[in-house]
């Protein structure tokens, strides 16, 4: 008979190799899905997984999608480690986008090295702005934070429609609702030639690294985990809630207001309405799949990036439904969450004994 | 038999790996051709609309065309990928079907010179980029028509999504219709920031009935305002595609876009190497717009009515925008006789006279 069985301690090694396990669980499952529907399998999961790491246009592609992903979600990890729910990256996304972007169309005359950093730092505190609105209503009026956060995403969105209907729009261009292209200088320089390969993918390395670091070896990195982890613990160890608020908030405002520049100055060139996709949601899974580590955090990024890109190419290549994607991202989590049972029980063995007559209850127990 | 399970296990995983690989045959001299859609084929409107022309180039062109459509593109930083790998696919020509793909079509364009792009609703061309619309106002204006002589509360809703030249034009196009047979109508205007969201368009749709508007317009692309319409009991204008499905006895008329003709045309010259970049915005008199068959409510004269202004436009006797019109602030737009450049059209941001509420900005 089959047990599940609870484990005396977390398992550490279930917490890493599970994502690996999801992984593979999905492509089993995509393979049966896709005999069902009557197309190649093997070439339909080839396609999704394999076939985008095999040219170089493709391998841009992944990581200018999976830049935001990775900018965002480790932002969002610290908030997530201390038990604080900043949901609205999204928003904080666009606002980032906004104020860099308003930087470089006000300086639409003027070229010059110093605008793309001047438009960071914009970027930067758009996202900081958006998300300080949060953080202190949370502190000052005990407002819940992710309710708060989330709202302020429509407002995002809304204000972005109005700049680009409105004081942004292209004056050349038919009244159309979007911004002119940025210039040259206030483009991201590209990496390789003839792709989509910016100077933010570098930038997003550094601050993988950066995360990492911190988390491991600074001493607020620790006041974070303990907050998350043991909040009364924490507040006679003295260490201070408010500023833990403020300090996750304006982590995660910060890196996804330059994600959101990132986005508007890389691949896109102008701000346009459809500007946000949802990276500031799917950022959310990919903190989790990543297991809140900046290094998780990176694979976690690759992998989400990769099941779009793979999605479209199974879209062009086999006609599969753009749900494909969808279902795959969905099988992804299903399965991830599914195996986490793995990292607190354990399966066992337990061959029916004849006096297998012996009440449930006890037997839990001894299994205890 | 925990034993069996993982045996019948095992096999199952073998049995799916083994399966057949189905490789691409290759393929002499076809001309591929790309689709990029923004919404789902099954959206019932805009993209439904965009594949109907596909099909209709399979069947004209046989095994002559190899065709691929990828769905769902987002306007924002994906849709110049898929475009460029569709181009990286080898497709000769790609049609982009949404304004929102108007700058990335053109970046992918620089990078393949011999690739030939065709920008749906946009107004930038270059050496191998060509633009084409549907007049769609025309079309608007008939059923304004149908729509101001059908409405018992001389109250029209319309559901409109963004306010861009484009849909601006398609409700002055049917007030002006509707006023021209009725003097009392009045605009109705909810205004959903998208062009697909069957929930929202639902909403708006009851709440212009909520308010008492009898005849719906949309410009969105899911028929829910259609299936809402045949609940309430009142008449809608189908968008796009023919929607009597979702409203037997609810649709008056629908407006049909025609692709298939223009795609054909291009696709051909495409093949006998005569391809050149235009600019094509073609309405009722180039087939490139359709007036569906009149719903079992419109009577026999309104009908004649709305036929005869059909036939006008599409023989350039009739304009849609002639003046004497005036801005809805009262300042004059068109003299008397006036026809409207096709520029000041397709700039257009403003309402005419008559219509109430406040464009946004």
């Amino acid at each position: 008979m089959l047990k599940l069985e609870r484990r005396k301690e977390p398992s550490k090694f279930m917490l890493y190799v599970t994502p690996f396990v999801a992984v593979v669980l999905t492509m089993l499952a995509g393979l049966l899905l896709f005999l069902l529907l009557g197309k190649a399998p093997v070439q339909a999961i080839t396609l999704i997984y394999f076939t985008p790491l095999t040219s170089i246009f493709s391998l841009t592609e992944l990581a200018v999608k999976a830049t935001p992903l990775i900018l965002i979600a480790i932002g969002l990890s610290f908030g997530f480690r201390a038990g604080i729910w900043n949901i609205g990256a999204e928003g904080q996304f666009i606002m980032g986008a906004v104020c860099g972007g308003a930087v470089a169309l006000a300086l639409y005359e003027v070229q010059g090295i110093w605008v793309l950093p001047l438009m960071c730092v914009a970027g930067i505190i758009g996202g900081m702005l958006w998300a300080a609105i949060p953080a202190y209503l949370r502190i000052r009026f005990n407002a819940n934070e992710i309710l708060v956060s989330l709202m302020l995403v429509y407002v995002a969105t809304l204000l972005l429609s109005i700049l680009v209907h409105g004081v942004l729009r292209d004056p050349d261009g038919h009244n159309f609702p979007e911004s002119r292209l940025f210039h040259d200088s206030a483009t991201l320089p590209i990496l390789i030639e003839n792709t989509r390969a910016h100077l933010g993918i570098i930038v997003t390395l550094v601050v993988v690294v950066i995360a990492w670091v911190f988390v491991q070896r600074h001493i607020i990195g620790f006041q974070i985990k303990a907050l998350g982890d043991a909040p009364r613990a924490a507040k006679f160890a003295g260490f201070s809630e408010n500023r833990i608020i403020w300090l996750c908030f304006l982590t995660s405002g910060a890196l996804a207001g330059l994600a959101g520049l990132f986005e508007a100055a890389g691949p896109v060139g102008q701000l346009v309405p459809a500007l946000p996709v949802g990276y500031g949601f799917t950022a959310i899974i990919v903190a989790f799949l990543g297991r809140l580590n900046p290094i998780g955090i990176f694979l976690g990024g690759l992998l989400m990036a990769l099941t779009y890109i793979g999605g479209e190419g199974a879209q062009i290549a086999m006609s599969l439904p753009s749900a494909t994607t969808s279902v795959f991202q969905g099988m992804l989590l299903f399965f991830l969450l599914a195996t986490d049972i793995l990292i607190n029980f354990r399966f066992r063995w337990i061959s029916k004994k004849p006096d297998s007559l012996e009440p449930a209850p006890v037997s839990l127990q001894q299994a205890e | 038999m925990k034993r069996l399970f993982g045996m019948i296990w095992v096999l199952g995983a073998l049995a799916l790996l083994a399966a057949p690989l189905v490789s691409t045959p290759a393929y002499a001299q076809k001309t591929k051709v790309g689709f990029v859609y923004v919404g789902p084929i099954g959206d019932h409107g805009w993209s439904y609309q965009h594949h109907q022309g596909l099909l209709e180039l399979k069947k004209a062109f046989g095994d002559k065309v190899e065709t691929t459509h990828v769905e769902n593109v987002s306007e924002g930083p994906d849709a110049e990928r898929v475009i460029q790998q569709l181009a990286q696919a080898g497709h000769n020509i790609i049609f982009t079907t949404s304004f929102g793909y108007m700058n990335p079509t053109l970046k992918v364009a620089k990078r393949f010179p011999n690739v030939k792009f065709e920008h749906s609703t946009g107004f930038k061309r270059s050496k191998n980029v060509s633009t084409y619309n549907i007049r769609f106002y025309e079309g608007r204006y008939v059923a304004g028509i149908v729509a101001g002589k059908m409405s018992k509360s001389n109250t029209i809703g319309y559901i409109a999504s963004f306010p861009i030249p484009e849909v601006v034009m398609g409700i002055n196009a049917a007030y002006l219709g509707a006023k021209s047979v009725n003097p009392d109508v009045k605009f109705k205007i909810v205004w959903v920031s998208t062009w697909f969201d069957p929930g929202k368009e639902a909403d708006a749709a009851k709440a212009l009935s909520d308010q008492g508007a009898d005849v719906l317009f949309q410009h969105t692309d899911s028929p829910a305002a259609m299936k809402l319409a045949e609940q309430k009991n009142i008449s809608a204008i189908g968008q796009a595609s023919d929607m009597k499905a979702f409203g037997p006895n609810a649709q008056l008329t629908a407006l049909v876009n025609n692709w298939g003709p223009y795609y054909v045309s291009r696709v051909k010259a495409a093949m006998d190497g005569s391809w050149k970049s235009t600019d094509t915005w073609g309405g009722i008199g180039q087939n490139m717009l359709n007036i569906a068959a009149w719903g079992s409510k419109v009577p026999a004269d309104v009908a004649k009515l709305a036929e005869k202004a059909r036939d006008d436009i599409a023989s350039g006797k009739l304009h849609p925008f002639t003046g004497p019109l005036k801005k809805q602030d009262g300042s004059d737009f068109l003299k008397a006789g006036e026809v409207i450049s096709d520029k000041d059209l397709s700039g257009m941001n403003f309402y005419v006279q008559g219509i109430d509420g406040k464009l946004p900005k």
